[in-house]
């Protein structure tokens, strides 16, 4: 589909998890100066130079699990660790919370506004600290450049190809059930009230013409919703009111992070057709990450004693759980690496590997291909 | 005035794209084939109503150099005078089928030579007009494919140039009139109509500007064109002339489908809006101008509608699909009698 959509959903998932990251550093009683240099520490990874430059590069979007590896590593870009199963509720809560902005914009337009929600909001967090302000205002930039110029038409196909991605997830969020935002079979609430987009009119109005272009005769119809006109236009400066309250912090209240682990879908066939057919996009994801990461300077935490373990959970308890009893079809399960002939490509990995921390004992085995999808196992 | 009748199960959800569904009446064999794009495939479904559905079938765009699998942008059965074909419409190219999905007869590899990197390659809007079936692309060019009474040997016959963007959707009509041409009117993304005369060679005969919103889908009816945008509006133009007659505030958000059933001269516009309505249409003797009447409003709860389609040809009852739904929505009209004169009840107009 579009070729342009990598961009807009790498940094609305990220101003997501750092909403979550934030809450959960407060809700843990995680020391203010601490806390602040784990946000600092990912949103200058984030909004790195050589990254940015890559994410921008039109490319087809890749599958959701290729997506994640990348979230994995920038979340330990910072001091925290997360266990799998925090990561795993992390990326849902992530994903959902996303789908739903794009579903709810009025114009397809709308979700550059979103994402400028998200950048605004990613400012507040990190506004100590100027030179990543800084990167951030660049991407600014850079996105008015890609996108500013769009026609309607090119953000329809942007929003269809969006809404293809997130097909099919139906992960119910705590917040969303209590506010009355998602049905409890995990489906979205869409009103049928409320401002119309800027640009709709109203509906409920049939205006006849001659052929002369003059108006003859004007009827109105009941068309079922509660509609009025749109207030105003939000803004796609640097600074201003965007308007749409879509991609702003809904965390900002201490509200407790729960995902319930239902059915995602009824149709089961469709979900295990994809995990066990092998993955032939293997190769091109792993290109695809290489690339990626490869422009995401990782720092090395300088104390190792510094890192700590965030938890989206309320209690250890609830973690362990929550990873025991996950859905088979909800796992994120690792790409399937076929062996990996190509020279050339296991030695770019293995440098991007070189980068990576690893915190169990090296493993003995008998070659680094080995050892390199040992490590990717472990991601 | 409609109930909701049985719905259909599909293996997957319908995609966030617009005009998915069609639908082809059988009403001789008193059959009903859906077709619905999940994503990277497409289902068949023949239904037999108050029954199961009797068959389903799973299309695959098919490869080609890429990425990613190819994803496909739409599917619809094309109805010529001696065959049906299903015509499917993908990131890769066309592919065209015997009508129940079982042989592929065709396939047309799209030409991505003039795209610039950051353009997608895809080809999308579909119709058949007498013997050829148009097909539109990214670049908003129209292929115009000849196709044979029977067999494989389908020509591309002609590309038509008078877009600039890409195609949505494309309608046609046979003619009114002595000679056996029939009308049609392509869609484009900037919300430009062209309005064709077919024949061995097509002729353009209008164009009709957008206004910065993309048409995703256009209905052809008695010389009238009728039109859905990205802002919910439906607009209906004169075909030969161009000129607006009719201009409707008919939802809250861009609509997605749009069908004709053509003997009773019924529109049915859909929405992202969740809303469905049905609209009369008609027009006077004596004026020339075309008139419009609101019939019915239907809300689909907490649905993003993208496609739908009337499933008989008087208009009484229709099918919506909607994006993340795993099943076809069935609505069909309950007719009341108004008043009873001599036994015999009187029907609403619509």
């Amino acid at each position: 589909m579009s070729v342009r959509t990598l961009p807009l959903l790498f940094l609305n998932l990220g101003g997501e998890m750092l909403y979550i990251l934030d809450q959960r550093l407060r809700a843990q009683n995680v020391p203010g100066d601490k806390a602040r240099k784990v946000l600092n520490d990912i949103v200058s990874t984030m909004f790195n130079r050589k990254f940015m430059e890559e994410l921008f590069k039109p490319q087809e979007l890749y599958s959701k699990k290729a997506l994640r590896t990348v979230y994995d590593r920038l979340a330990h870009a910072s001091i925290i660790r997360l266990n799998q199963a925090s990561m795993d509720k992390l990326y849902d809560l992530m994903t959902v919370a996303f789908k739903y902005q794009v579903l709810m914009c009025p114009r397809p337009k709308d979700v550059l506004l979103v994402t400028f929600n998200h950048l605004d909001a990613i400012k507040g967090l990190i506004r100590d600290s100027p030179a990543i302000l800084n990167q951030v205002d660049e991407t600014f930039q850079q996105l008015t450049e890609v996108y500013g110029g769009l026609s309607a038409g090119e953000f329809q196909l942007i929003r269809q190809t969006l809404l293809i991605f997130f097909q099919d997830l139906h992960i119910r969020v705590s917040i969303f059930l209590k506010d009355r935002v998602q049905n409890s079979n995990g489906r979205f609430v869409l009103p049928v009230s409320g401002p119309v987009p800027w640009g709709t009119e109203v509906p409920g109005l049939i205006r006849m013409f001659n052929s002369k272009g003059e108006e003859v005769k004007t009827v109105e119809f009941k068309h079922g919703g509660n509609y009025v006109a749109a207030p105003k236009e939000g803004s796609f400066e640097l600074y201003g009111d965007r308007v749409l309250k879509l991609g702003t912090n809904m965390y900002s209240v201490n509200r407790p992070v729960e995902t319930h682990m239902s059915g995602a879908s009824k149709n089961l066939a469709s979900q295990t057709q994809e995990s066990i057919a092998p993955n032939p996009l293997a190769k091109e994801e792993l290109n695809f990450l290489a690339r990626l990461l490869g422009g995401m300077e990782t720092k090395k935490p300088s104390d190792p004693e510094a890192g700590f373990r965030l938890n989206l959970f309320a209690t250890e308890e609830e973690e362990e759980q929550a990873a025991l009893t996950r859905p088979e079809e909800l796992s994120y399960e690792v790409i399937n690496i076929q062996a990996t002939q190509d020279q050339q490509r296991s030695e770019e990995l293995a440098r991007i590997m070189g980068e990576f921390e690893i915190t169990d004992a090296p493993r003995q085995s008998a070659s680094k291909g080995d050892d390199l999808l040992a490590m990717m196992d472990e991601l | 005035m409609f109930r909701r009748e049985r719905s259909i199960p599909l293996r997957g959800s319908a995609a966030a794209l617009c005009n998915n569904l069609s639908v082809l009446q059988l009403p001789v064999r008193n059959l009903t084939h859906f077709g619905v794009v999940h994503g990277p495939s497409a289902q068949l479904l023949s239904f037999a109503p108050e029954g199961l559905p009797l068959a389903q079938r799973q299309l695959h765009a098919k490869e080609g150099a890429g990425v990613s699998p190819p994803l496909i942008t739409q599917v619809h059965w094309c109805v010529l005078p001696f065959r049906v074909l299903l015509v499917l419409t993908s990131h890769r190219g066309i592919q065209m089928f015997e009508s129940d999905g079982s042989i592929m007869v065709y396939w047309h590899a799209l030409d991505s030579g003039d795209a610039s990197p950051v353009q997608a390659v895809f080809a999308r809007g579909i119709a058949a007009s007498g013997h050829f079936i148009c097909v539109g692309t990214w670049s908003g060019r129209v292929l115009v494919f000849d196709i044979p009474a029977k067999g494989p040997n389908i020509v591309l016959s002609e590309e038509l140039a008078g877009h600039q963007t890409p195609i949505t959707d494309i309608a046609t009509e046979r003619a009114q009139g002595q000679d056996c041409v029939a009308d049609m009117v392509t869609a484009d993304d900037s919300g430009l109509l062209c309005v064709w005369r077919s024949g061995p060679e097509f002729k353009l005969l209008t164009r009709i500007p957008g206004f910065g919103v993309p048409c995703p889908s256009v209905q052809l009816w008695q010389g009238t064109v009728a039109a859905g945008y990205g802002n919910g509006q439906v607009r209906l133009y004169e075909a030969s002339t161009g000129t607006l007659h009719v201009q409707i505030n008919a939802h809250a958000r861009a609509i997605c489908a749009l069908d004709l059933a053509p003997e009773v001269g019924k529109l049915l516009s859909a929405a992202e809006d969740t809303f469905v309505h049905i609209w009369k249409l008609s027009r006077s003797p004596e004026s020339v101008s075309i008139e419009v009447e609101h019939c019915h409003g239907e809300c689909v709860p907490d649905t993003q509608v993208c496609g739908a389609r009337f499933c008989d040809p008087s208009g009484s009852s229709f099918a919506v699909t909607g994006y993340d739904l795993a099943e076809i929505l069935r609505f069909s009209s309950i007719l009341l009698p108004v008043q009873q004169k001599k036994g015999r009840p009187s029907w609403p107009t619509c």
